[in-house]
């Protein structure tokens, strides 16, 4: 009986080894970690249960019947983060390059149909070569039912990629599915084709760095969410999201207990926004000022900086927030902005999440390159995701919401639950310029007349008097009692119900 | 006594007048500029008058508009703070015609001492102490050498139109004289166009102490002991103390009577400064006299229990001075920390903005038996502008002794919140921690010779460094365990947080046990020692107050990933707390140089150039303001990201760019 008990130990210790110590080695020398360290990190100490640690492939070409690792280059299994169960899988470079096979797919999909049933979050750690390619078709095939999962379980459990490595070709999808994507500077990468296939077709010459690293995905392309220096950092702030994130839509989202006073009073917001119309502040300093112990994560930072999406909590409940940033275009709408924020407000409204909606908007960024670009779709990809949230939603408006960017940012009339408006609120079809240019074209020549008549605009609109007469605005209240305000009107949302009739699928303008 | 005085100044110095004249029962009127509307003196006074545009020159100092303001308001008197028209003889002048009361002393004594020659020579006169020197103009080597001579070496050469040291030479021989005297001729010449030369003693290890004066209008005059201010950079004060620790009672006699002496010839009254230099030898000679309040005269308030303020309005209004020379003792000690919006991290280059925190400490006695105090003119929220004077606040400590003033000053400074922009709070933490400043030893050279290469925070010692770590495991507990308390967890099967930590800061690691009971933690590190930490912090508390092993320390705490960021005592750490396994793994991160900032100035977005800031070949400092873009109607200020030279500028103003377009190039 000992001798079988050793057994196992011997076996799992051989497991534990993965590519064995010189693949370890180099592996750390290129400044990762090894899949087994990642999971370490992020499960809570001694919670990771393995799944599958003896699975191996059953490829017999290319002399792979030689070549067997128990694993076949992928640990998957359960574990808690914070006491709270996920599903986690995290691919193991040192063996056969991480590369995905048959079974590794597999190893994956039990995984992912156990997180779907049990409701809990997916973790993917990416660090693979790519298909194993001595499998052909099958491998294929195994990322397909990958991919069939991440779209089954999309909006049921959450689920959060860490690229950490090479991640090229099919294997893109799988993260690009899933909805978060985080980065590490430097050691991982993201194309669906490689430089030296781009340099044969298109001549362009570039580093795999330049083409799909942690800068351009979440400065340029905005496929990653966001960035970190190391794979120990990437790890830590992921828990720090899942903490965030409910398990999955079959509950609400977390709680837990706050240290800071719901009726916070801020008298430094009464002077946020500058008397000069045109002069920008920062609205992180409100986000930071409204939320339990100033705590925000924060959700593709560096992409559209004009508008800002991310995560707080309010009296220990977490609530996404959207808020039109001041300080980068003057916090306009524009193409990348609409779509940031849409994709994130359907997040939330996915995952029961309340969203806080701060809004200093004056319209759509003008220009042919936003004409071309479809600026009309990708804003009405926002106004379609507020207006079809079913979740709690209160707004504030602190300065201008101007035209149609009023409507698109949770407007009353898209349903919102909570309309606020600071009395330095200017709610309008357009500035007080722009409008009297329009109105009083005639009297242009005259700069006294104009300037009375725009006199006349801004005493008229540039308040939101008239918006709380039609009761567009529910209240007007002051910049310091935000914090309670908020926290008083998602309190008394707690039981909101509210539910779309019943279609298929919606054809949000994609 | 009056019924309304008007303040012509802002800033601190507006409020702590006006606390003084609410509480002599006397109304009082504020003025402000543009930029001023929202500033605090307004909020403060009973009545406030707008006089004009931001610039000093546009508003502040325009004698006729505040001369509209008296009259609009009806002010009987006017005290004029410090700076903008406190020492403008014109101004008294105008209100003397006009039959309001000059809180401040007769023009004529102005006048007298806004001279310097004029005023060193009455200085002679009244037997006070001077600078040995020549005074008239000097006309060739010879007779520079054989006048250094007289005085006595060393002596210093100075261009009469001099200043910033231009044209400035110390000699300490006849040879040095006869070059010297040479040079500063010719640099003189180039620089101001005015070749004249004189020479004077040059005053070795020399300290700035300065002599506080209170003069009646009926010939009374006391002097209230001194201050020192030789912790300055370039000339503006720093910190400053009172008494200073380097008079013996004779001495300070002897300084107070001439600067009596000196206030009497002059007809002086109100209360007046007497600026001394005093050498290694504790000579001492007259430099020059203030006629005004000074910034730092909180220190001597706080040891001799004098509202200064007050007393100008008492003697303006006629009344006798309420003490005797006799009557007026040392009681204490107190330190002055100025705190400067100027980044120290980046030269002490100003910084402007949005004081997005500011909590200064408590007022009033301390727990450690000590008195805080604060002369602000700012509040959570406020600007600091362009515009004017970049003072924050004046932190003033009182302690029994000078080690007590200067504790109580490290623990104000550490309790002292403020965030959004730079400020030199950690350079006056750094200075109460300097061995050098708390044995007294301090010249005015203290700054330039101590900190030569600029600021660049503080190391901490070994004793407070471990204080530190076991105050960020005990703290990174309580988060931790939090942490564990979230909604949602599977059942009998919650997280445990462990005992075992490794905390690294300020590139040392220390492995250490946790274990916490109700009334706090017990912290106990590899080498056996213990540390008892006791906290009411909980997570989110920016400012963490604690007692560790009897004794306390405050952390400035902040965020970041897998730790704290804590500042104390001058030192900004980055604290991390990690399990033994993941500091293990974070070891084998690899150690990235920070990036390398391009040595472009890149348009950050499409728009219009509004301004260029700086020129061709300049040098600028990190967080520097260079160009000014305007998109969507708004005005965006591009900074530079590191100390540079600016090689090449790309863009001119009213340029139009593209998002990436290069605005400037630097070295």
């Amino acid at each position: 009986m000992r001798d079988i008990l050793q057994e196992l130990e011997t076996r799992r210790a051989k497991a534990r080894l993965g590519g064995g110590e010189r693949r370890i080695e180099s592996q750390h020398k290129k400044g990762k970690l090894t899949a087994r360290e990642r999971i370490e990190l992020l499960l809570d100490e001694g919670s990771f249960e393995e799944f599958d640690m003896f699975k191996s492939h059953r490829c017999t070409d290319f002399g792979m019947e030689e070549e067997h690792i128990p694993g076949d280059g992928v640990i998957t299994g359960w574990g808690t983060v914070n006491g709270r169960m996920v599903y986690v899988f995290s691919q193991d470079f040192t063996v056969f390059g991480g590369s995905l096979s048959e079974t590794h797919a597999e190893k994956i999909c039990k995984i992912m149909d156990m997180a779907m049933q049990n409701g809990a979050p997916v973790i993917g750690m990416n660090d693979s070569g790519g298909a194993r390619i001595q499998e052909g078709v099958a491998s294929l095939a195994g990322y397909a039912e990958v991919f069939q999962r991440n779209i089954m379980a999309s909006g049921v459990v959450p689920q959060i990629s860490l690229i950490m490595g090479p991640c090229a070709g099919g294997a893109v999808y799988s993260p690009a599915m899933t909805d978060f994507i985080f980065m590490v500077k430097d050691t991982s990468y993201m194309f669906v084709t490689g430089p030296d296939v781009v340099k044969t077709v298109t001549n362009e010459v570039v580093t795999a760095e330049e083409l799909g690293g942690a800068s351009t995905h979440t400065k340029k392309s905005s496929v990653a969410d966001g960035a970190y220096e190391n794979d120990v950092e990437a790890i830590f702030e992921t828990r720090r999201l899942i903490d965030f994130l409910p398990l999955s839509n079959r509950e609400k989202a977390p709680v837990r207990p706050f240290f800071d006073d719901v009726n916070r009073i801020e008298d430094s917001l009464d002077t946020l926004v500058p008397a000069n119309p045109n002069m920008p502040y920062d609205m992180k300093e409100l986000i930071a000022k409204i939320a339990d112990e100033g705590d925000f994560f924060e959700i593709q930072k560096d992409y559209a900086g004009n508008i800002i999406t991310g995560f707080l909590r309010i009296e220990g409940q977490t609530v996404g927030v959207v808020a039109n940033q001041p300080m980068v275009l003057a916090g306009c709408l524009d193409i990348d902005s609409s779509r940031k924020a849409a994709r994130f407000v359907r997040f939330c409204d996915a995952f029961e999440i309340p969203i806080l909606t701060l809004v200093d908007v004056p319209g759509f960024l003008p220009g042919t390159s936003q004409e071309y670009g479809g600026v009309i779709k990708h804003g009405a990809k926002l106004l379609f995701a507020y207006g079809e949230a079913t979740v709690p939603k209160v707004t504030v408006i602190t300065r201008k919401a101007y035209g149609g960017a009023y409507d698109v940012m949770a407007s009353k009339h898209l349903r919102g639950d909570f309309n606020y408006a600071w009395p330095s609120a200017e709610i309008a079809v357009m500035g007080a310029k722009g409008a009297v240019e329009i109105l009083y074209r005639s009297e242009l020549g005259d700069a006294d007349k104009i300037a009375a008549r725009t006199k006349n605009y801004e005493d008229r609109f540039a308040n939101p008097f008239v918006a709380a007469e039609k009761g567009f605005i529910d209240e007007v209240i002051q910049p310091r009692s935000t914090r309670r305000r908020v926290a008083r009107a998602f309190a008394s949302l707690r039981s909101k119900k509210l539910s779309n009739p019943w279609k298929k699928h919606d054809n949000i303008p994609l | 006594m009056f019924k309304k005085i008007l303040i012509a100044n802002r800033g601190e110095i507006a409020c702590r007048v006006i606390k003084t004249a609410r509480k002599m029962g006397i109304k009082t009127v504020a003025v402000y500029s543009d930029a001023d509307a929202q500033a605090l003196h307004v909020q403060m006074a009973d009545e406030a008058v707008h006089i004009g545009p931001p610039p000093a020159n546009q508003s502040y100092i325009v004698i006729d508009k505040i001369m509209d303001a008296i009259r609009q308001t009806g002010a009987e008197a006017v005290h004029p703070g410090y700076g903008f028209l406190s020492e403008n003889m014109k101004f008294a002048e105008a209100l003397e015609k006009e039959g309001v009361v000059f809180i401040g002393p007769p023009s004529p004594s102005i006048e007298a001492m806004g001279d310097k020659i004029t005023s060193k020579k009455i200085a002679q006169e009244a037997k006070v102490s001077t600078v040995p020197g020549y005074m008239g103009l000097i006309e060739d080597a010879d007779e520079a050498v054989k006048i250094s001579n007289e005085i006595g070496y060393p002596v210093m050469i100075k261009a009469s139109a001099g200043g910033g040291g231009k044209g400035m030479r110390i000699a300490w021989n006849d040879e040095e004289a006869r070059e010297g005297f040479q040079s500063s001729k010719n640099e003189a010449a180039n620089s101001f166009g005015d070749d004249r030369i004189f020479i004077e003693k040059f005053v070795t290890q020399p300290r700035h102490i300065e002599i506080q004066v209170l003069a009646d209008k009926h010939g009374n005059a006391v002097y209230l002991h001194e201050r020192e201010c030789s912790i300055q950079r370039r000339n503006q004060k720093v910190i400053e103390e009172a008494p200073s620790p380097f008079l013996d009672p004779e001495t300070r006699k002897a300084m107070g009577e001439q600067a009596v002496a000196l206030a009497k010839a002059v007809g002086y009254s109100s209360a007046g400064t007497v600026e001394f230099i005093v050498d290694g030898q504790k000579n001492f000679y007259f430099l020059e006299m203030n006629t005004r309040l000074q910034v730092e005269h909180p220190v001597t308030e706080l040891i001799t229990g004098v509202d200064l303020v007050e007393q100008m309005i008492r003697v303006a209004a006629g009344e006798k001075l309420p003490f005797a020379q006799s009557d007026l003792k040392i009681n204490g000690w107190a330190m002055e920390s100025r705190l400067y919006a100027e980044d120290p991290y980046r030269n002490f280059l100003p910084s402007i903005g949005r004081l997005t925190k500011y909590r200064p400490p408590v007022e009033g006695q301390t727990k450690g038996g000590g008195i805080v105090r604060n002369d602000t003119g700012v509040y959570e929220g406020g600007e600091i502008s362009m515009y004017y004077d970049p003072m924050i606040a004046k932190l003033c400590t009182w302690g029994e002794d000078r080690a007590h003033a200067i504790e109580e000053m490290r623990l104000a400074l550490d309790t002292f919140e403020v965030e959004g922009i730079g400020h030199n709070l950690p350079f006056c933490s750094a200075v109460m921690d300097h061995p050098k400043f708390c044995s007294g030893d301090m010249t005015t050279a203290f700054i330039a010779e101590e900190y030569p290469e600029g600021f660049e925070g503080v190391t901490l010692g070994e004793y407070t460094l471990k204080r530190v770590a076991a105050a960020a495991a005990a703290m990174n507990r309580v988060a931790e365990i939090r942490r564990t308390r979230i909604s949602g967890t599977l059942g009998n099967h919650e997280r445990h947080v462990g005992e075992d930590w490794v905390v690294s800061l300020q590139d040392e690691e220390f492995r250490v046990q946790v274990s916490a009971d109700k009334s706090g933690s017990t912290v106990r590190f590899e080498d056996g020692t213990e540390l008892r930490v006791e906290s009411d912090w909980t997570p989110g508390q920016s400012l963490a107050t604690l007692d560790v092993s009897g004794e306390p320390l405050v952390l400035k705490v902040g965020k970041i990933p897998m730790g704290f960021r804590l500042r104390v005592r001058g030192a900004d750490l980055k604290v991390n707390v990690r399990t033994p396994r993941a500091h293990e793994l974070a070891l084998l991160m690899p150690i990235k140089l920070p990036p390398d900032t391009s040595k472009f100035l890149l348009c950050p977005m499409p728009g219009l150039v509004v301004k260029i800031s700086v020129e061709e070949g300049q040098e600028v400092q990190e967080g520097q303001a260079l160009a000014t873009v305007e998109a969507m109607k708004m005005e965006n200020i591009l900074r530079a990201e590191k100390k540079g030279v600016v090689k090449k500028i790309n863009a001119a103003a009213g340029a139009s760019l593209k998002v990436d377009d290069i605005i400037m190039e630097f070295e």
